[in-house]
């Protein structure tokens, strides 16, 4: 990778731009990368690395768009500085399906019309496969209140809430 | 091939299919406006102003220039040497791009910085020294009417106060007197609050000006791409032929992707002196302050009545707070938009509606959330209105209702605001919901439930609601005829691209828009693959709000499909060699007619 | 949406942190979850000149009891092992209402119930339940450790007493003399939202009798509110209608709300009142807010 300046000649006012080398897996991929520190994580996602399926809504943690597993867990990317993913494993929306399918999750999803404009959905299902992993059998309310982070401008959640216990059924007889 | 295609196995009309746009969302490869990137693109961020009201005594940008990374500070002063600080609005106003002398709401675009990423972009609007005096602020149209109000839109000739338009409809005499002969006045007064649409994604644009091709594209949030296309030809006086707006996938509209906003401008504006793409991102704080908002109208409403229950007259005078520029929309037969719609549904013989507009030193819009031109605001006041005078006449809301509306023998019924409406089993309709909620029945539940301390409601609201702007003859958009376009084209293998002027923000019409065309001419839906968005292919049309696509894109598509059909049956007569006239249809096959049916 | 410009250190030692702190200059922050404190960075209502991460200091992401019953919560200690855990299930009925309730699911993998006393938001859900608990926090600096309690660690909103080079390390709940029980409600518009009203209440008894009592207002007032009056006179008799009656007209009387747009002063007064019955009619059994 190349970075560029521009030369403007004269010393630049302000201080060296402090860089950090930080180490993380995405997707289970191994990267290096070097950031500034105020970069948001959701960022590095997204202009670092290309992966522009984790979206950005809003500016105060509330829409849940940028939702993404760090170690498994949930966090939101907007809310994370891209330097706190040194040493952890990040997941994304693009690590959802396997290298021929799709994971129940995007499956459930597309058959219980889930979605309409598409831009909450990332976070939607990412936040689900967190419940999922540690829950395997949600009722509707352990649904509603493990995506009670996420916001949906479109589809009033109804659908929302059926893919993912689409997604869990699925799941639960896969064994 | 013997028999007809069977239409719910290729996906059409009837047939239930799993959405097409849903493969790549569910993938997270949607392709938003924040998603594309292009070689050498900037990244340009707007600096807003804190105070609602405030004179601009000066801008310092000294500061911002010097950061590495920032390529252009953008103001109102350099704006205005081109003659592009102001644009027209949809209303005939004006709107501020970037403000000059003063800046009339919070929130209001004052400057905007293009850097190498919006990080140091941001840093560079911190560094701009704005020097403002504060003037009073206006928030209501009752402070903007006030004697000694400030006077918002000075910048405007032969404005003297902040009224920005007084219009009406109706016999105002005729209902004078029906209101003196009155046995019982109902009166209302109700504010409809401003509300916004607020789309998970917010607004954007990424503008790419080629000077060697001297073509501007435009990836832009729009609901409306062709009629954005219009607008930056006007407004930056370029060649319409010459400029390509790209609608990629859009995260919610809402209403709220359908204005020009400044942000848009001033990045087509930095690419054209910069010579590279230049990319605008909304963050979500500045949406909300500035974004074009939905509502916010005050009703006076009187309703004049006999003693049974007949509603004799009614009288409405409203007041709409349009912020601090009109850039509302309405058809040219209804200055007051659908308000015109009110109390289509009742048989009113004489009524009055009285409308002013007024500045206000808040973001402007109006048109939003339903791109309602006023419907919502319409029906919600009628209804309002019809519950308050069946409760001041003590009658039962159902009834009250039943007896004043439009009888079936009656249509078509032009009301006192020139609405047009053509049928109707208004009675009927009624009958149809009070049996489905069982309401003889609810209204003996909710006795017995009060007597025992517990309060149990049941609301009924009626709506004419005008769909599908619209037929032409009633309905332009600054003389825009609001017409929409279908484009079809089959090719060898009898596979189909289809194009429409129609612009889908999640309504999946890429899913739709194909079992149309399958419905008309058994092609498999999944054999047709539908795109919008780009000016450069996309046949002209006037965007997706209102719920207007079905009704006037669908119906191009299901009428283009049928010209192609005209065309496939001269070929058919030709290759079957038969005349015309001799050749049968049924889905998906052409046929020669058996001489010998009986 | 963009922070300002910041430089950054991760130690991986409490003295390395504290040390980073001495030597950072005018305007350091440390770093632990981070959702209270990046949303303000992001929109520049925080610029802090260093961030100290403290998120790779080992040892300090636990919640545990000692043997006297004494809890203690490190600063690493994210809100969703509280609202798991056990331990607090089965000891702590107010804290063990409140961990649900706090921000949204994922918020809560990554923030602190010790960064959100620090933030000191007088809106904050934890203040009102360590209040109504009589806890205190720990802090650790060049000089040693030293326990405030947290009516004195606060002294303004988003202000508290920690020096510059001092770090929170720890909250401390004090023993329970008596059996626990109490809980904490909240009415919110949606969830993720700042509390419209919210109270913490916390009993102790011994046989039928209250030994001690303490409430926590949040959301109805430019602080925390201890609404101690109305603590007090639930004590040194059994709860009954009555006494529970009084100590919600007390509480609602100590509140000092505003009429905002998330509803009128009278309106808030009455939820504390009611919140308060509630959870005291109840006995230990915690519930969710509307």
């Amino acid at each position: 990778m190349t970075v560029v300046y521009e030369d403007h000649g004269d010393e630049a006012a302000g201080a060296e731009v402090p860089m950090r080398r930080i180490k993380f897996s995405i997707n289970g991929q191994k990267k290096i990368a070097e950031v500034e520190p105020r970069l948001l994580l959701a960022h590095l996602i997204r202009r670092g690395l290309g992966l522009t399926g984790t979206h950005m809504g809003c500016d105060t943690t509330n829409c849940g768009a940028c939702t993404v597993l760090v170690d498994g867990q949930p966090a939101k990317s907007c809310t994370m500085l891209a330097v706190q993913a040194d040493g952890h494993e990040i997941s994304t929306v693009e690590g959802l399906a396997g290298a021929a399918e799709l994971h129940p999750l995007q499956e459930g999803f597309r058959e219980e019309h889930g979605l309409q404009c598409g831009f909450c959905t990332p976070g939607m299902m990412m936040a689900a496969k967190a419940l999922l992993d540690e829950n395997p059998d949600p009722t509707e309310e352990d649904v509603r209140w493990a995506l009670s982070g996420n916001l949906c401008r479109c589809t009033g959640y109804q659908n929302i809430v059926k893919s993912v216990l689409w997604a869990a059924d699925k799941l639960r007889a896969e064994g | 091939m013997s028999q007809a295609v069977d239409e719910i196995k290729i996906g059409g009309l009837g047939a239930s299919r799993k959405r097409v746009e849903d493969s790549r969302f569910i993938r997270g490869k949607g392709n938003y406006t924040d998603d594309i990137t292009l070689p050498g693109m900037l990244h340009m961020e707007i600096l807003r102003s804190p105070l609602a009201h405030a004179r601009i005594k000066s801008i310092d940008a000294s500061k911002a220039w010097d950061i590495p990374g920032v390529h252009l500070v953008l103001t109102g002063e350099m704006m205005a040497t081109r003659n592009l600080a102001w644009m027209p609005t949809l209303s005939y106003d004006t709107q501020a791009v970037l403000a000059t002398d003063k800046v009339r709401f919070q929130g209001q675009e004052v400057a905007c910085v293009i850097a190498d990423d919006p990080y140091i972009a941001k840093d560079a609007c911190e560094a701009i020294d704005v020097d403002y005096e504060p003037l009073p602020v206006i928030v209501n149209p009752e402070q903007a009417m006030a004697d000694g109000a400030p006077v918002i839109r000075d910048d405007k000739e032969n404005q003297a106060g902040n009224v920005i338009y007084d219009w009406e409809v109706g016999d105002g005499a005729g209902t004078d007197a029906a209101f003196a002969a009155a046995d019982v006045i109902s009166k209302l007064r109700l504010h409809y609050p401003r509300s916004h649409p607020s789309p998970i994604e917010c607004c954007g644009s990424i503008a790419d000006f080629n000077r060697a091709t001297e073509k501007l594209t435009v990836y832009m949030t729009t609901q409306a791409p062709h009629i954005i296309r219009a607008a930056v030809a006007l407004v930056a006086e370029l060649p319409e032929h010459m400029i390509r707006i790209i609608s990629p996938d859009i995260g919610g509209g809402f209403g709220n992707k359908v204005p020009v906003y400044p942000g848009y401008v001033c990045s087509i504006l930095a690419s054209i002196l910069l010579e590279r793409p230049v990319k605008w991102i909304e963050d979500k704080s500045g949406n909300l302050i500035s974004t074009g908002f939905a509502r916010d109208v005050y009703l006076d409403g009187e309703m004049a009545l006999r003693q049974d229950g007949k509603i004799l007259a009614v009288r409405m005078h409203t007041d709409a707070d349009h912020g601090a520029f009109f850039s509302d929309a309405q058809p040219s037969k209804f200055k007051i938009g659908l308000m015109h719609s009110a109390f289509a549904a009742y048989d009113i013989p004489v009524a009055h509606l009285t409308a002013r507009g007024v500045y206000t030193n808040k973001a402007p819009g109006g048109v939003a959330y339903r791109c309602s031109f006023r419907v919502t605001e319409a029906m919600f006041f009628q209804e309002r209105m019809m519950q308050a005078a069946a409760d001041d006449l003590g009658m039962d809301q159902a009834a009250f209702r039943r007896m004043n509306f439009v009888r079936d023998e009656d249509f078509p019924h032009r009301t006192p605001f020139g609405f047009l409406t053509d049928s109707g089993q208004y009675a009927k309709c009624l009958d149809v919901g009070l049996k489905a909620v069982g309401y003889a029945d609810f209204r003996k539940q909710q006795e017995e439930a009060r007597a025992r301390g517990r309060l149990l409601g049941l609301g009924i609201s009626t709506m004419t609601e005008p769909l599908g702007a619209g037929n032409s003859r009633e309905y332009d958009i600054l003389g825009i005829k609001m017409f929409d376009s279908a484009d079809l084209k089959v090719h060898m293998t009898g596979k189909a691209i289809l194009r429409t002027g129609a612009k889908t923000q999640g309504q999946g019409h890429e899913t739709t828009w194909a079992q149309i065309v399958a419905h008309e001419l058994g092609i498999p839906a999944e054999d047709v693959v539908v795109e919008e968005g780009d000016t450069d292919t996309a046949p002209f049309g006037m965007g997706t709000y209102a719920s207007r696509s079905t009704p006037v894109a669908g119906a191009a598509v299901a009428m283009v499909s049928r010209k192609i059909r005209a065309k496939a049956r001269r070929l058919a007569a030709h290759l079957l060699e038969v005349s015309e006239e001799d050749i049968e249809w049924e889905l998906g096959r052409f046929y020669v007619r058996s001489r010998t049916a009986g | 949406m963009y922070p300002s410009r910041f430089n950054y250190e991760a130690p991986r030692s409490l003295a390395e942190a504290i040390a980073l702190l001495h030597d950072g200059g005018d305007y350091a922050k440390v770093l632990a979850g981070g959702q209270s404190l990046v949303p303000l960075m992001k929109l520049r209502f925080a610029s802090p000149d260093l961030i100290v991460d403290i998120n790779n200091v080992p040892g300090l992401d636990y919640h545990r009891a000692d043997p006297d019953g004494t809890l203690r919560i490190g600063a690493l200690c994210r809100h969703a092992e509280l609202e798991r855990s056990d331990l607090l299930k089965s000891t702590q009925p107010t804290m063990a209402a409140a961990a649900p309730l706090i921000a949204d699911p994922i918020v809560r993998t990554r923030g602190t119930l010790v960064g959100s006393l620090c933030h000191a938001d007088p809106q904050g859900d934890w203040a009102s339940v360590v209040t109504a608990l009589g806890g205190s926090v720990v802090a650790q600096g060049p000089a040693g450790r030293r326990t405030i309690p947290l009516a004195a660690f606060v002294t303004g909103p988003f202000e508290n007493v920690l020096e510059p080079d001092e770090i929170a390390v720890e909250a401390v709940i004090p023993a329970a003399q008596g059996t626990r029980s109490g809980g904490y409600l909240k009415l919110e518009r949606r969830v993720g939202d700042f509390a419209t009203v919210g109270v913490a209440v916390a009993v102790e008894t011994k046989g039928e009798t209250v030994t001690r009592a303490g409430i926590g207002l949040t959301g109805v007032g430019g602080s925390t509110i201890a609404a101690t009056e109305a603590a007090q006179a639930l004590t040194g008799q059994p709860l009954t209608a009555e006494s529970i009656g009084r100590a919600a007209d007390l509480a609602a009387a100590a509140a000092r709300p505003r009429t905002d747009h998330r509803g009128s002063a009278d309106y808030k007064r009455h939820m504390v009142r009611t919140f308060v019955v509630r959870i005291l009619s109840r006995g230990a059994v915690e519930e969710r807010a509307a």
